[in-house]
């Protein structure tokens, strides 16, 4: 009409074209509000409601004797609502934290996605004067906030540490496990020792809050509240005094010390040097902490008492001494004459004391530590008997305490042989294993064990970090007449108190304590290493229990290349039993008053 | 002036009443999303402005009805040159907002010229194309958008508001396709449009500003970025999805109160209208749109001259792009450019043009017969 000819048709079609584009907005509103409505409605209750879940205070450790070993203590971190970062000047904000920019950036930019509205933590553990740097700088920040979450003051710090354990944030595979569901996001869990095995108990149970929240991250309205249930304390086996005693008696040394009630299987003390400060851990340990001790050559992190084995050296003498007893192949009179070495075939096998120790019995064997003799009683026995006696005792099987990833061990014998070398068992390695060299290892709680089964008379107990609340009965009672026993821990007695005994370093005026040395050789070529390197020297052991006539405790000291036992572990072993014992007549007294 | 009772007759009230229509539930909507999230909260009275900024609009809109559209064709120069006048005080003098300087102050209201500029752009072009005969060739086409659209747009980016500037040459493309092209100018416009967008894009990249550079991103990967302008678009997706088949219900809706959707109650009004009233609202409102722009369309070709015609037609393909843009950033699929939704999103100068651009379609509407005087 009006404009050209053809124009009532371009109205037509531009009529068709705005009616195609309002179909398009149709398609998408479709799509948003009904295909995925209720997704978009559940996120949208998200934005508006947080449940924000309240760590429940967590149980208090204590030790045997009342003593509180962890403390709750607030834990401050700062965080900024992820809502206006707009305009935020970051440098400056790196520059108040004391962080670097780039870490900072980071960390603001790559939060994780499902936690779109929750606030950022930008830096935890953070001092009070860190705090107070902050609180006056609010007013620049306004969307940072300063809050307290629990954690854990080891009062003890280093001392007991692998056996407390400590609290730290779960690991990535502890987010997604279907135990942890219910812990606030950023709770501290147990990550290790006590802590960890006793995680459940001692964490309680979460509160949870529903808050209705603006964009702004401000709580508008509290719609419900659940209040957390504390957790549960929990009393350990553990004497703090013995444990202190004896990790401070090692100083510089490395090894591990396990000591045990021998009439209960509780575990009085547990330790492993050298040891970390559990604060760390709890306070947000820094990264260039944590690989500072995670390339400690030493090894901090590393449980020795159940990580690592050894060979036990002559401690394992007391096995061969039973065994040779129960089996009848010698009886107290039996005599050997020990020359200073024993001839087979083309080897020699020298025994420590080159000169010889001339004719003795069991109890002087024991006592001097003859290797010689021990040499002949293995050959009477054969590797076979011998081992089925150290099995009985817990030597080569896992104690089961779950505490820490454990080695279990290794008790040769033919069969063992057979299946883990494909060879053939040789005599010469029987007189190996009867002196606790060769392919023997155990481990330092494994000996413990072994030393409480011969103070109580043989009965076997679960071995128990927590304290127990009346007698334990034991699992078993092995089949070793009490003579025997008597027979050994007699001589154990002269080991440390009688002239020429190799335990005379753990010799006390306080109490009467029985033990036995054991020098475990790291490299077969010399006796003494005392001059060689430290890392060729042999590793010390003492195997204790006191009093002699009615032991009340048992334990294990182990210390790596620390040469001979006698000389190193034994002291070790006497410090730790005399405070023990000191303590439990102090007790005693108190109670009798 | 005298009342003719055939203007009374002729009347579109069609139109009036669409458009009053989206008002009021423009002001429903403004007053659902500022209302406090809670009942102890204070209100902002935005609704209560957007309530003035309605009456006065009427007026205006009855005022421009009152007189023949022909007189616009007369003073359509004039007008140009004094919305040319006013996009050069902004640039000069203006207030800033947002990163953009859009704004002029007059003490009690700031106004946006850009927002009255496209009217007086839009009836210019009209006399401009009705007075040519024929099909436009090359050399006009070029001529026209060199003398009458290139110099404005240039002062919209540099204001910046790259939005506006690109729905006036949009406006100004469909008008010069409705009048008719000669092949060589369709293919100048085709070859032209092929070519700059690389080109054009490049260059326009250097010379946004952050917030233009961060919009684009945003709207290539909304989840790059939540807190950020993705954020916005992603809470306005959650906003509209979150409505479903039948919507949360009026003043229920929790998006755009608790500040979850930024701008909710001007640019992201859909959202909170889609939240409330889902579906079946949304679709009501579509509808609504979709018959205002048909209506206009058919005004176009009602009108009695060419000028009213490409006028009614102008003015109906800038409500279309204006919604289009608007709603489909609202519902991610246009980039954030900060457009108003027409008679609905919170804002004076917005509404006032555009109850003044309908009341020019009644204009025609009315006028059709040319024997009406």
């Amino acid at each position: 009409m009006s404009i050209n000819g053809n124009s009532s048709e371009k109205v037509l079609i531009s009529a068709y074209l705005i009616i195609a584009l309002f179909f398009i907005l149709t398609i998408r509103i479709w799509q948003l509000q009904i295909l995925q409505g209720s997704e978009y409605r559940k996120l949208s209750e998200e934005n508006r409601l947080r449940i924000v879940r309240v760590a429940a205070p967590r149980g208090i450790i204590y030790d045997r004797t009342g003593i509180p070993l962890v403390k709750n203590t607030p834990y401050y971190f700062v965080s900024i609502s992820p809502q206006n970062l707009d305009g935020l000047d970051i440098s400056a904000l790196a520059a108040l934290l004391n962080m670097d920019r780039d870490v900072l950036s980071e960390k603001i930019k790559n939060r994780p996605q499902q936690n779109l509205y929750e606030p950022i933590r930008l830096k935890e553990g953070l001092s009070t004067k860190e705090i107070a740097l902050i609180e006056a700088r609010r007013s620049d920040f306004p969307s940072l906030a300063v809050d307290a979450d629990v954690s854990r003051d080891y009062l003890f710090g280093n001392i007991g540490a692998h056996l407390i354990g400590y609290l730290g944030k779960p690991n990535e595979f502890q987010y997604s496990s279907p135990d942890f569901k219910d812990i606030p996001s950023n709770a501290f869990i147990g990550q290790w020792g006590v802590e960890k095995l006793y995680d459940r108990q001692l964490r309680g149970t979460s509160g949870e809050r529903i808050i209705e929240m603006d964009a702004l991250g401000r709580e508008l309205r509290l719609i419900k509240e659940k209040s957390p249930i504390r957790g549960d304390d929990v009393k350990l086996a553990m004497d703090i005094k013995l444990q202190k005693e004896a990790e401070e008696s090692f100083g510089e040394k490395t090894g591990a010390l396990v000591a045990m009630k021998p009439d209960t299987g509780e575990i009085l003390a547990l330790i492993s040097r050298p040891s970390f400060d559990p604060n760390l851990f709890a306070r947000g340990i820094k990264q260039r902490q944590w690989e500072d001790l995670n390339q400690n050559k030493k090894l901090p992190f590393l449980n020795r008492s159940l990580q690592s084995q050894y060979p036990p050296g002559s401690t394992f003498k007391i096995i061969t001494a039973i065994a040779a007893m129960e089996e009848g192949a010698i009886d107290v009179n039996t005599k050997v004459t020990c020359t200073g070495e024993i001839v087979y075939g083309r080897w020699h096998f020298g025994c420590w004391q080159k000169q010889g120790h001339g004719t003795l019995s069991l109890h002087r064997a024991l006592v001097e530590s003859c290797d010689v003799y021990f040499y002949d009683l293995g050959k009477r026995l054969g590797i076979d008997k011998v081992a089925s006696y150290a099995r009985m005792f817990g030597l080569g099987k896992e104690t089961g305490l779950r505490m820490a990833k454990e080695r279990s061990g290794v008790v040769p014998d033919t069969k063992w042989k057979l299946e883990k070398r494909k060879q053939p068992w040789y005599l010469g390695e029987t007189f190996n294993a009867s002196i606790g060299q060769g392919y023997v290892a155990t481990t330092p709680f494994q000996m413990a064990q072994m030393m409480s089964i011969v103070a109580n008379g043989g009965y076997v107990y679960s071995p128990s970090l927590l304290m127990a609340d009346n007698n334990p009965t034991p699992l078993t009672k092995l089949n070793i007449r009490q003579e025997t026993l008597d027979e050994v821990k007699k001589a154990l007695s002269g080991v440390v108190n009688e002239n020429g005994g190799t335990g005379w370093a753990a010799k006390s005026s306080l109490v009467n304590i029985c033990g036995k040395t054991g020098t475990a050789q790291v490299v077969g070529l010399k006796r003494d290493s005392k001059y060689l390197p430290e890392m060729f020297r042999d590793h010390a052991w003492f195997v204790a229990f006191a009093p002699y006539e009615a032991p009340e405790i048992a334990l294990s000291v182990m210390v790596e290349h620390g040469g001979h036992g006698g000389a190193t572990a034994a002291p070790i072993a006497k410090r730790a039993i005399e405070a023990y014992m000191k303590g439990q007549r102090l007790e005693n007294r108190q109670t009798a008053h | 002036m005298r009342i003719d009772r055939r203007l009374i007759k002729n009347f579109d009230w069609v139109t009036f009443f669409l458009i009053v229509l989206l008002a009021i539930i423009g002001i429903m909507t403004i007053y659902s999303a500022t209302r406090p999230p809670l009942p102890h909260g204070t209100m902002a009275s935005y609704y209560i402005r957007q309530l003035y900024w309605v009456i006065m609009s009427i007026l205006a809109l009855l005022l421009i009805i009152s007189f023949d559209y022909i007189w616009l064709k007369r003073a359509s120069y004039v007008l140009y040159g004094l919305g040319m006048f006013l996009l050069l005080l902004v640039l000069l003098l203006g207030k800033t907002g947002m990163g953009a300087q859009r704004w002029l102050n007059l003490g009690i209201v700031s106004f946006q010229p850009s927002e009255v500029f496209k009217l007086f752009y839009i009836i210019t072009i009209s006399r401009y194309l009705s007075e040519m005969q024929g099909k436009i060739g090359l050399a006009s086409l070029l001529k026209t958008f060199f003398l009458l659209a290139f110099v404005p747009m240039v002062m919209l980016i540099k204001q910046p508001d790259l939005g506006t500037a690109i729905i006036l040459l949009l406006v100004f493309l469909s008008l010069v396709i409705m009048k008719g092209l000669q092949r060589k100018a369709v293919a100048l416009v085709v070859l032209i449009s092929l070519v700059s967008v690389p080109f054009l894009g490049n260059i326009l990249w250097e010379g946004l500003k952050d917030y233009q550079k961060n919009r684009l991103v945003a709207f290539l990967e909304p989840e790059s970025d939540p807190s950020g302008i993705g954020y916005h678009i992603n809470q306005s997706k959650v906003a509209i999805g979150s409505g479903q088949v039948i919507g949360k219900g009026y003043l229920r809706g929790t998006q755009g109160p608790f500040r979850f959707l930024p701008e909710k109650h001007t640019d992201f009004i859909f959202a909170v209208f889609g939240e409330e009233w889902g579906f079946v609202g949304s679709v009501i409102l579509l509808f609504l749109y979709l018959s205002l722009i048909l209506r206009g369309l058919d005004t176009a070709s009602k009108a009695k001259d060419e000028f009213g015609s490409l006028l009614a037609l102008g003015i109906s393909f800038m409500f279309t792009i204006y919604f289009f843009v608007n709603v489909g950033m609202t519902l991610g699929i246009m980039p954030v450019v900060g457009v108003p939704l027409p008679f609905m999103s919170y804002g004076g100068t917005s509404l006032l043009a555009n109850f003044v651009a309908a009341g020019i379609l009644i204009n025609i509407r009315t006028r059709r017969f040319a024997l009406f005087y």
